[in-house]
């Protein structure tokens, strides 16, 4: 029996909340490492979800409706403008470093109109002022650029770290942009594939990639032909070489959003 | 219509209201078996995604699925009189393909009651106590005297099953 084969019922049960105590506790430690049994918890709470949708019966009182659109009424909302963070990773970290950059440009831009006014009076002193700016943005953006930098990803304490991606696509471009993290390490002749599935057709090589040591990859323009009309893509393991076809099953999927 | 709620807009809110309620009250009240209960939990789920509509990922199942996991969740903790376990945002569903037309509900369920009716009893049973009643594998096999191990098998055959009806 393979370690996976070991946790399959328990997995089961995990999905409808029915393990409890040190048997709970033990699948919890193994999925916090184990990208496998992550995967066939989502999909045995994708068959919960069947179980769900049989019921039937009749439909809520028109009472319901009320309540419920008076207590929203009550709750006025402003705009999200971007996806809160919590528990997604480093997609909030993202979120920093781009408020970061255009903080760095603002001031950039601001440092420069101020700059341009001073010009007749000094070309030495811009260039002084100019080499100032560059330092100051260079000291500000250290954290997020230097290689060395330590980053920390905070999610909440429950939830085990759950491998992402995230792929950004021009079409009119042909140009392809993969973040990755919390992939787990594969063995050594071993790498992910990432596929672009077109709206017609076979799926197409977007790229192979390791994780580094922290689980995170990227994937910069890979060769694709041009023009393809995107409708999801995959992730699936294959052989460090890479395939023309993925030949084991898809581990990671989305579509649009 | 989820993008609606996330710039706030409650004529979306409503729409959503309109679509999904009558599955979202129709799991709590088989969960529940108490109609003041059910709109309990009805008005409770849908506040959560007013609140929080960024915790439902449209890449990962439909929205129709992901609000019938979140309502058997919240159903089972009221039942139980637990404080909720489950964050609304810790529901993950693998993306299910046959789910992906809303429209099509209604034929999902017969699909799925199907699947149970060709279950044998005993194993019907213990998955519905599992899943409708919320009993740990420990409170099923007091309850019908089997052996724990008897138990998982069950609801883990059961959950193929039905996987299996939808891959046919």
């Amino acid at each position: 029996m393979t370690e996976h084969e070991q946790y399959a019922e328990d997995l089961a049960l995990y999905a409808l909340d029915a393990l409890r105590g040190e048997e709970r506790a033990r699948l919890d430690q193994h999925l916090a490492t184990c990208a496998a049994c992550r995967l066939e918890l989502e999909q045995l709470r994708g068959d919960t979800a069947l179980l769900a949708l049989s019921a039937a019966g009749p439909r809520p009182p028109q009472r319901a409706r009320k309540r419920l659109m008076d207590a929203v009424a009550l709750e006025p909302r402003v705009p999200v403008l971007e996806q809160t963070s919590t528990g997604r990773g480093w997609w909030g970290w993202l979120g920093w470093a781009a408020t970061a950059a255009v903080l760095i440009l603002a001031a950039s831009f601001w440092r420069e109109n101020v700059t341009l006014k001073e010009t007749l009076a000094s070309a030495s002193s811009q260039a002084a002022e100019s080499k100032r700016q560059l330092e100051e943005l260079r000291q500000i953006a250290a954290p997020i650029i230097e290689p060395e930098a330590q980053r920390v990803t905070l999610v909440a304490a429950r939830t085990p770290p759950q491998p992402q991606g995230k792929a950004f696509y021009l079409r009119k471009r042909n140009s392809l942009v993969f973040l990755a993290n919390n992939m787990p390490a594969l063995p050594p002749q071993k790498a992910y594939e990432l596929w672009l599935i077109p709206t017609s057709g076979n799926p197409i090589p977007a790229g192979v990639f390791k994780p580094d040591a922290h689980g995170s990859a990227t994937v910069v323009n890979p060769p694709l032909p041009p023009g393809t009309e995107v409708k999801a893509f995959a992730i699936t393991v294959e052989n460090e070489a890479g395939s023309l076809a993925p030949t084991s099953p898809i581990l990671m999927m989305g579509a649009g959003e | 219509m989820v993008t609606g709620l996330k710039t706030g807009d409650q004529s979306a809110m409503a729409e959503l209201y309109d679509r999904y309620s009558s599955v979202v009250y129709a799991v709590a009240l088989r969960v529940l078996g108490d109609t003041g209960a059910a709109e309990d939990v009805l008005q409770e789920v849908f506040l959560q995604l007013w609140r929080n509509p960024s915790a439902f990922d449209a890449a990962r199942g439909t929205l129709a699925s992901w609000l019938a996991v979140v309502t058997r969740n919240r159903a089972i903790d009221s039942l139980r009189k637990r404080r909720p376990e489950t964050d609304i945002e810790d529901v993950v569903l693998s993306v299910a393909p046959d789910l992906a037309a809303e429209a099509d509900r209604a034929r999902v369920a017969e699909k799925v009651r199907g699947a149970l009716g060709g279950m044998a009893a005993p194993q019907r049973s213990a998955l519905e106590m599992a899943y409708w009643q919320g009993m740990s594998h420990s409170e099923i096999a007091e309850k019908t005297g089997e052996p724990l191990g008897t138990v998982k098998t069950r609801i883990r055959a059961g959950l193929m099953a039905l996987r299996k009806a939808f891959q046919t």
